[in-house]
């Protein structure tokens, strides 16, 4: 179960090598891959990662080399431990009593599952949407400050608002009732809502858990929308159930199947296309799953 | 209502269906809710029509007096008053910052749910065993005086205090757990989460919890008794050490006067004075809350 591991690096070393050229959207034409390295540089990852719920193994020996201002998109059945996967990048899984961590995770180099690493100043530079919108019951203002304040940011804290607003395309429909409270609006606002609060603080990295799910169509294309535009400036991580959405907006796909394993690990045209297993193809034509 | 709830049976269609036992079952709910109600009804009006003509303002504004007609409730109110306020202060803290810790902090073990089956089986221990305790420990140990306002207070207050817990507790436990995530993702501490999220949101049951408990405190007569304070006081206390007297108690005292004038006017007059306080004190605080709930 090793080879369909595959990071973007080993890839580029395979002998199919024209293949994954064609794939990146972002190139020069075969300047070999020092440039295309520049081009991803991979922020997080992951070495033989394993958790634990108990007795329960939810992930099992994950590999994966996440690059830089790309939206990664994480896919598979239910139970196959994506939210797990996306939960321990912020150590999320640490308020869970029972979790247990294996493995190296590591963000810009640093393994932040090492002593000298404090969660809560991992998380002010990851943030985190989740998959219903969970707003506080306070102002629209005082919610996307939230992360502001609790990192003793209090500098132009309007401005930050407001751009965080703008950036989440909810600045329009909002700018009037800044004051009101964040639960009067609708569904897919708030969960625009709930982006402009986890980029307000301008973290590195955005994870996403499934965050179009409880939202009607309209709302969802608009979030889908504004992934896109993150991933200008941010590292976007988004678990998905929905795979044509995968298939939308990711640049990378990471499929998990049962058993908390990841399968196949690649560009999202050529897991859509052409997986390398019969396994993910099945899945992604719907035979199970 | 819809006709088949009352009709005992339907002509249907379909065929027939007996309703005659739920007909029946909702007769007895009906006289199961009517019993309570009632009985306090009658209570009440019964002492309300006693008090007519006893309950004025000189009753509210004079110490008692051996004469019936001169009698006055002052001292009681004002001493029920401080020794509720008091309890309201020492509880509060206290019960909120033991919930948080048992919800918040406390991880799941066996010593956990030692204390907390303890909390529980406090809440339920009789409230003349408090008295001993606030005797023993209070005014005997501590020896801050017999049956003076802040002995009772911490009396009554420890005896409060497990109910103060545990409705704060419910109230912590209902703050939804996506909330604390959402703060906890932000990149919150603890102490950020618990002042910023779960405190705000779980205050309107705090509360309310806080609220009820204190109604009990205020009808609290034998504990009182046990730590000696006096049944009568004729002067308002004027310190922390001043000794005191409570509404109940001073009306227990005047139930066991031989004249017929207390045992009916003076108590009824002195039983509606204690339950309208109470009510009062319960409206405010309800105000106070409904007000919380909305602001947050």
């Amino acid at each position: 179960m090793t080879p369909p591991q595959m990071s973007h690096s080993e890839t580029e070393s395979a002998a199919d090598q024209p293949d994954t050229t064609l794939d990146s959207d972002i190139v020069d034409d075969g300047d070999g891959p020092d440039q295309r390295t520049m081009m991803d540089r991979t922020l997080l990852e992951a070495r033989n990662l394993d958790v634990y719920y108990g007795d329960e193994q939810a992930l099992t020996d994950v590999d994966i080399e996440i690059p830089e201002k790309q939206v990664t998109a994480v896919i598979g059945p239910s139970g196959c431990g994506k939210s797990t996967f996306l939960r321990s990048i912020n150590r999320m899984n640490d308020l869970v009593d029972t979790a247990r961590i294996e493995g190296d995770l590591l963000f810009d180099g640093k393994n932040v599952y090492d002593d000298d690493v404090d969660p809560v100043a991992l998380r002010r530079k990851i943030g985190m949407v989740f998959q219903s919108p969970n707003p506080f019951p306070k102002s629209i203002r005082d919610n996307v400050a939230y992360g502001l304040k609790v990192q003793g940011d209090d500098e132009n804290v309007d401005e930050k608002v407001e751009t965080a607003l703008k950036r989440a395309a909810l600045w329009d429909e909002v700018e009037h009732q800044l004051d009101e409270s964040g639960l009067e609006l609708s569904g897919g606002q708030q969960q625009r809502l709930c982006i402009a609060r986890a980029i307000a603080p301008d973290p590195e990295v955005i994870l996403m858990d499934e965050p179009a799910s409880a939202l009607d169509p309209v709302a969802t294309s608009k979030i889908e929308d504004l992934i896109e535009e993150l991933a200008e400036d941010y590292t976007v991580v988004i678990v998905t159930h929905n795979m044509q959405q995968a298939a939308r907006i990711s640049d990378k796909t990471a499929v998990f199947l049962t058993g908390g394993e990841l399968v196949e690990f690649d560009n999202t045209n050529k897991i859509f296309e052409n997986p390398d297993h019969q396994r993910v193809e099945d899945y992604i034509t719907g035979k199970f799953g | 209502m819809a006709a088949e709830s009352t009709d005992a049976t339907t002509d249907s269609a379909f065929g027939h269906i007996s309703r005659r036992k739920d007909v029946a079952f909702r007769l007895l709910a009906l006289a199961a809710t009517l019993v309570g109600i009632v009985s306090l009804a009658l209570l009440l009006t019964n002492v309300a029509v006693d008090a007519v003509g006893w309950l004025d303002w000189g009753f509210l504004t004079s110490p008692p007096h051996p004469f019936p007609d001169q009698a006055g409730f002052l001292p009681a109110i004002v001493g029920s008053l401080a020794i509720m306020l008091l309890i309201a202060l020492i509880t509060f803290p206290l019960g909120v910052g033991a919930a948080v810790y048992l919800e918040e902090y406390a991880s799941d073990g066996p010593l956990t749910t030692f204390i907390q089956l303890n909390i529980a089986n406090l809440a339920g221990v009789p409230s003349i065993v408090y008295g001993l305790l606030g005797l023993g420990l209070f005014v005997g140990m501590l020896d801050i005086g017999y049956g003076s306002v802040i002995a009772a207070a911490f009396t009554v207050g420890l005896l409060i205090l497990p109910i103060v817990i545990i409705s704060a507790q419910e109230a912590i436990r209902a703050v939804p757990d996506s909330q604390r995530q959402a703060s906890y993702g932000m990149g919150a501490t603890k102490w950020q989460t618990i002042r910023n999220v779960v405190l705000p949101r779980a205050m309107p049951g705090i509360m309310t919890g806080t609220i009820l408990a204190l109604g009990r405190a205020i009808g609290e007569t034998a504990p009182l008794i046990m730590i000696a304070a006096p049944t009568t006081v004729f002067g308002v206390p004027t310190g922390l050490l001043s000794k005191v007297s409570a509404m109940p108690l001073q009306i227990y005292n005047w139930a066991s006067y031989p004249q017929q004038a207390f045992q009916y006017g003076v108590v009824a007059a002195g039983v509606v004075t204690l339950l309208v306080i109470l009510l009062t004190i319960n409206s405010i605080a309800i105000v106070i809350r409904n007000r919380f709930e909305r602001s947050t």
